[in-house]
């Protein structure tokens, strides 16, 4: 696979560590009164689409970015990257989740 | 039929024109007591030991494709039992003993082959590790043997022992291990199910799951609603996506995992080796060819193939072992889904709702805990009770805090 990195530009996937679903960064609020159960759902259970797909990629052999992949997990196409700030810095003036 | 040498040369005398189907072709019924989705190793297994072993009756196999399309045609054979944890070791060794049997048991060649696992160590730190889950499986009732560096040499001179960054120390050996040819257990446990009354129902997708009142009454399939009373699905690698039918979200992970097949060789490998330093692992099956493998590609994937970055990686631990293996030629490779669990051990359990059953999650390691699996699974659904070996693969053991994590990764499913 080849990552389209928005600074710069096609890199190999190998260069990049996978971390998982995006709905990683929807840390839930520890002062909940259910905090335990968010916590364990955000901690262990997942969605694992068949298709589009969120996550979060590292670039650890680059510039150390953490970026925002949009990838189909049927055929490994994928059709969006954009830096995991820039989608966290909306989310956060939009004030929803990611 | 029954299989036997007699029966053999009777056919072969009067032509070959007495065998019949190995397993009926049935139309589905409107109702079963039990529905098994999912016609894999596991899931033939399950209905095999719940018809003979548990005396149940009225049973079907749900299989979207056909039987042994899935993960057990695609695995690389191994069979062992050589896990360290409490909650794991006792079951692997259940069903090793049940590989042991498995032949006589089901009536068909499957190949049982226990010709050793050799698991080799490169430190002292290693070694010791490899000392103590050697330990931990005697006391489970396994076997293991720890080699040293001689011991290794007079099993596989050819390996790189003088490797200048990991040279090999010493190897920790199972020689109950071994490989089973992985085709002729579904198909063996097919026929056995079939011969028992188990309705095997291909071409058969599950589309839905009627659920009223918290209560699975039946599934919505590609050939009409079925009903049942005990619904069991089995499905590893597509866990997720049959689950979601019934809304229920799953601590697992679907991962591609890539297995190579080298051309045809003489016989150069006696058994099964695995390298300390890296992931690779390494047989020769009965018709020649090296099966090898090594991890996961890491990213979520239900594409059945992988990437080359694994391939690389994989022939680099090769080379390191026996360098020797670089003069083979690679004939194929293909990838399988994995239901890549959270803490990277399997789940056998009832769910939240009344009557659906669960089983998956089985990581990279599904094939070898093919027979115990099922006959657990079996126990489950026929008594409601877990068996005693499988009590600890519940649903709900990230909640209360009793994860079985044999490698000590925590909550990151590619990496266990």
């Amino acid at each position: 696979m080849i990552i389209d990195h928005p600074l710069l530009g096609p890199r190999d996937a190998a260069e990049f560590v996978y971390l998982g679903d995006t709905a990683l960064l929807n840390r839930p609020d520890w002062q909940a009164d259910d905090a335990q159960r968010q916590f364990h759902d955000y901690l262990y259970m997942r969605e694992n689409p068949a298709g589009e797909m969120r996550e979060l990629w590292y670039h650890e052999r680059g510039d150390r970015s953490w970026l925002v992949i949009t990838r189909n997990t049927l055929t490994h196409e994928i059709t969006k990257v954009e830096l995991a700030r820039d989608v966290v810095r909306a989310a956060q003036k939009g004030r929803t989740t990611v | 039929m029954r299989y036997s040498a007699l029966r053999v040369l009777k056919e072969g005398l009067t032509g070959n024109k007495g065998w019949k189907p190995a397993w009926r072709d049935p139309e589905p019924q409107k109702n079963y007591d039990f529905i098994i989705v999912g016609g894999g190793g596991h899931g033939l297994a399950t209905a095999y030991y719940l018809a003979k072993t548990f005396g149940q009756s009225k049973i079907a196999v749900l299989e979207k494709g056909w039987i042994g399309g899935g993960n057990v045609g695609r695995n690389t054979t191994i069979i062992r039992s050589n896990y360290m944890l409490p909650e794991n070791q006792p079951f692997y060794e259940f069903s090793m003993q049940l590989w042991e049997g498995l032949e006589q048991e089901f009536n068909y060649n499957a190949m049982v082959s226990q010709r050793g696992i050799l698991n080799l160590f490169h430190s002292d730190n290693q070694r010791d590790a490899f000392i103590r889950r050697g330990n931990a499986m005697i006391m489970s009732g396994a076997d293991a043997v720890l080699l040293d560096q001689d011991g290794v040499r007079g099993m596989y001179p050819f390996l790189d022992f003088d490797n200048a960054r990991f040279p090999i120390k010493g190897g920790l050996v199972q020689p109950r291990g071994g490989t089973v040819r992985h085709d002729a257990v579904a198909w063996g446990y097919a026929r056995g199910a079939d011969r028992n009354g188990v309705d095997i129902l291909q071409n058969c997708e599950v589309t839905g799951f009627q659920i009223s009142d918290g209560v699975c009454t039946g599934v919505e399939t590609s050939r009409g609603p079925i009903g049942a009373k005990k619904v069991a699905v089995c499905v590893a690698g597509s866990s997720s996506r049959v689950m979601a039918k019934a809304d229920m979200r799953l601590p697992i992970e679907s991962h591609v995992l890539q297995a190579f097949v080298s051309e045809g060789l003489k016989p150069v490998l006696s058994g099964v080796v695995t390298f300390g330093a890296g992931h690779f692992y390494v047989s020769q099956s009965d018709k020649g060819g090296l099966v090898f493998g090594g991890d996961i590609d890491g990213y979520n994937s239900y594409a059945q193939r992988g990437n080359l970055p694994v391939v690389e990686d994989v022939c680099e631990g090769g080379m390191a072992l026996m360098p020797m293996i670089g003069r083979a030629r690679l004939l194929r490779m293909w990838g399988g889904i994995m239901d890549m669990s959270l803490d990277g051990s399997p789940f056998i359990d009832k769910t939240h709702i009344g009557g659906l059953y669960f089983n998956g999650g089985w990581c990279y390691g599904g094939f070898k805990a093919t027979p115990a699996s099922g006959y657990c699974y079996a126990h489950l659904l026929a008594t409601g009770e877990p068996h005693e070996v499988a009590t600890s693969f519940r649903l709900d053991r990230f909640l209360n805090g009793h994860m079985i994590d044999e490698k000590g990764q925590g909550a990151q499913a590619n990496l266990h």
